[in-house]
C-alpha cells in the first residue's frame, strides 16, 4: 500500500530529521545524550552518596543502580517533556500542511529511542567496571522493555502535546510533574533490595502507580541482575497500552482544534 | 458535478474566541461557567456558508481585505481545516505553495529540507528522489543547496520553496501570496511556470493582493468580504469592482 509506505517514509525523514538537528551546532554531539544521564547520576552521586551516604544494597554499588536507573529516565523524560511542545512548536507546519499528526511526536520518541539505545554499550561498560555485564535474558528484554517504554512515552507525549496547545501551561506543569514523578521513580533507590526498598515497602504499591515506576523497575532488573522481570514488564505494557488508548480518544477529539489553536 | 476539483458547498467555518483559556488553566478553572459559556457561545464565523466550484484545469484567484477568510478558504482546501457546516470537497493531489520557508528546517541543508518537505507534502521518498534533480536545477541555487537553510537569504527561501512544489506534480496547487519574493528574473520564472501549469491542467486556487497578478494569472476570481462571497466571476470583472471599491488612495495607486 502506497500510503503505508508514504507514512512510512515521512517518519523516518522526520526522525532523521531530528536526529540530526539535535545536536547540530555543538562539538560534543552525540556525546551529549551520554554524557546528560552520566552527569546526573553523578551529580546524585555526590549528593547523595558521598554527603548524605546513601549506601548501594547488598549487591551494587550506588553509583551503578543510578546510572542503570538515570538512562532510561532521560529517554523518559526527554520524550514527554520534548512531545509537550511537539505541536506548539510546529505550528507553522499544522497550519499549513494536512499530514498525520501523530507522527510529529513519534519521531521525537523515536529520536529518543535511538539515543538511548546507542547509550546501552556506555552502561555495559560501566557493568564491566562494576564486575558484571549483560545476560542472554537482554536478547528478550531489552527489546521488550523498549517497546513498553516506547508507546508508553509516545503515548503519554502525544496526550500532552495535544493538551499543551489548547492549555499552554501544561508546558510548565509537565516539567514540574517530571520532576516530581523522578523521585516517585525507583532511580536513586531500589524497589525490590537493599534498606531503603524495606523502608518503602508499605509504599511500593503507590510507587507502581506512577507508569514510570514499572519500566525504569524492569531496566534496572534487566541491567543490574540480568533478570527479566516479566511482572514489571507486564505493568508497564499495560500502562503503555491503557496510556495509548486515552492518547488515541484524546487525539481525536481534539484533532480539528489542533490546527485551529496551534 | 464530477468535473468540478474543488466544491465548496454552504461551508461555513466557525472559530472559537477563547480568551479565559487562552488565558491559561488557572483563568479557564477560576472563570469556569463563564469560561463554558464563552467557549459555547464566542465564536469569530471566518466563512459564512460559502458556495463555489472550482473546475479541473481552472485557476481561481481569491481576493478581499484582511479577515476576509481568504487563508481559511485554502486551509479548508488543503483539508487542514475541517469544516463547522457545509462539505468541502477536493480531488486530486493539493499541494500548498508555503509561505517562506515555514516547512524548512533551518539547521538542515537545502537538499535535506528538499526531501523533508517532499515527504510533508504527500511523496515518498523514493519518488521525493526522483525529482530532486529538476528541482534543485529549478531553484538555481547552485552549490549552496548543500548549506544549511538558515544561511539563506529570503529570495533563497522563496526559490526553494518554489521549486520543490513545483516540481512535484500538483493536481491541485494552492498559492497564498509568496511570489513577492525572488528577485524579477525567478519571479518570471515562477509565473511562466504557473502558466505552465495551467496548460497542463493544474487546478489553481491563487489568494494575492495584488490585482494585476490576479488578472494575469487567474480565468476567474473569487471576492470575499467578512467571510461571505461578495462576488464571483471572470476575474477581469471581479478585480475591476473590487478596485473600485477601495477607498481613493489604493484605487488610484491601482489605476497607475
Amino acid at each position: 500500500m502506497i500510503r503505508w509506505r508514504y507514512q512510512f517514509d515521512l517518519v523516518y525523514e522526520l526522525t532523521k530529521k531530528e536526529l540530526k538537528v539535535r545536536y547540530k551546532s555543538s562539538v560534543l554531539g552525540y556525546l551529549w545524550s551520554i554524557l546528560n544521564p552520566l552527569a546526573l547520576a553523578g551529580v546524585f552521586y555526590v549528593g547523595l552518596g558521598l554527603i548524605v551516604g546513601v549506601k548501594g544494597d547488598d549487591r551494587h554499588p550506588f553509583w551503578l543502580t543510578l546510572i542503570c536507573g538515570m538512562f532510561p529516565w532521560q529517554w523518559f523524560f526527554n520524550s514527554v517533556n520534548a512531545c509537550t511542545n511537539v505541536y506548539v512548536g510546529n505550528a507553522n507546519l499544522i497550519r499549513k500542511v494536512a499530514f498525520r499528526r501523530e507522527l510529529l511526536p513519534l519521531a521525537t520518541v523515536l529520536n529518543d529511542l535511538i539515543h538511548f539505545a546507542v547509550s546501552i554499550p556506555v552502561i555495559v561498560a560501566f557493568l564491566l567496571v562494576a564486575g558484571g555485564g549483560p545476560s542472554a535474558h537482554w536478547l528478550y528484554g531489552v527489546p521488550l522493555l523498549m517497546l513498553a517504554q516506547l508507546i508508553m512515552v509516545y503515548a503519554l507525549g502525544l496526550i500532552a502535546g495535544t493538551l499543551n496547545v489548547l492549555f499552554r501551561d501544561l508546558s510548565n506543569l509537565v516539567a514540574i510533574f517530571l520532576t516530581m514523578l523522578f523521585y516517585v521513580t525507583p532511580i536513586i533507590y531500589s524497589l525490590d533490595h537493599g534498606p531503603i526498598a524495606a523502608r518503602i515497602a508499605p509504599y511500593r504499591g503507590w510507587i507502581l502507580l506512577n507508569p514510570a515506576a514499572a519500566v525504569v523497575a524492569g531496566w534496572k532488573a534487566l541491567l543490574l541482575d540480568g533478570r527479566f522481570d516479566a511482572g514489571y514488564w507486564a505493568m508497564a505494557m499495560v500502562y503503555a497500552l491503557v496510556a495509548l488508548g486515552v492518547a488515541q480518544v484524546v487525539h481525536a477529539r481534539l484533532r480539528g482544534s489542533l490546527t485551529e489553536a496551534a | 458535478m464530477n468535473d468540478f476539483v474543488i466544491q465548496f458547498e454552504q461551508v461555513t467555518k466557525t472559530y472559537t474566541l477563547c480568551s479565559h483559556v487562552s488565558g491559561g488553566i488557572k483563568t479557564f478553572l477560576f472563570h469556569l461557567p463563564d469560561a463554558i459559556r464563552q467557549l459555547r457561545n464566542n465564536r469569530f464565523t471566518a466563512l459564512d456558508s460559502v458556495s463555489f466550484a472550482v473546475a479541473a484545469g481552472e485557476s481561481l484567484g481569491v481576493i478581499g481585505p484582511n479577515g476576509a477568510g481568504k487563508s481559511t478558504t485554502l486551509a479548508l482546501i488543503a483539508k487542514v481545516l475541517a469544516p463547522t457546516a457545509g462539505r468541502v470537497t477536493a480531488r486530486g493531489r493539493v499541494l500548498p505553495l508555503l509561505e517562506l520557508g515555514a516547512g524548512f528546517h533551518p539547521e538542515l541543508a537545502g537538499r535535506e529540507n528538499i526531501v523533508l518537505n517532499g515527504v510533508l507534502m504527500g511523496l515518498t521518498r523514493a519518488e521525493v528522489f526522483a525529482r530532486m534533480d529538476p528541482i534543485i536545477e529549478f531553484s538555481e541555487l547552485g552549490p549552496f543547496i548543500d548549506q544549511p537553510v538558515r544561511t539563506y537569504s529570503t529570495g533563497m527561501l522563496g526559490r526553494l520553496g518554489f521549486s520543490v512544489v513545483a516540481n512535484l506534480d500538483p493536481e491541485v496547487l494552492l498559492v497564498d501570496e509568496v511570489l513577492t519574493v525572488g528577485d524579477m528574473a525567478f519571479q518570471a520564472k515562477c509565473m511562466a511556470r504557473m502558466r505552465q501549469f495551467q496548460t497542463q491542467g493544474v487546478t489553481m486556487v491563487f489568494v494575492s493582493h495584488d490585482m494585476h497578478a490576479v488578472r494575469t494569472v487567474c480565468d476567474r476570481a473569487l471576492w470575499l468580504e467578512r467571510g461571505r462571497v461578495r462576488m464571483i466571476g471572470d476575474s477581469a470583472a471581479v478585480t475591476a469592482a473590487y478596485e473600485a471599491s477601495q477607498p481613493a488612495p489604493a484605487a488610484a495607486e491601482a489605476a497607475q
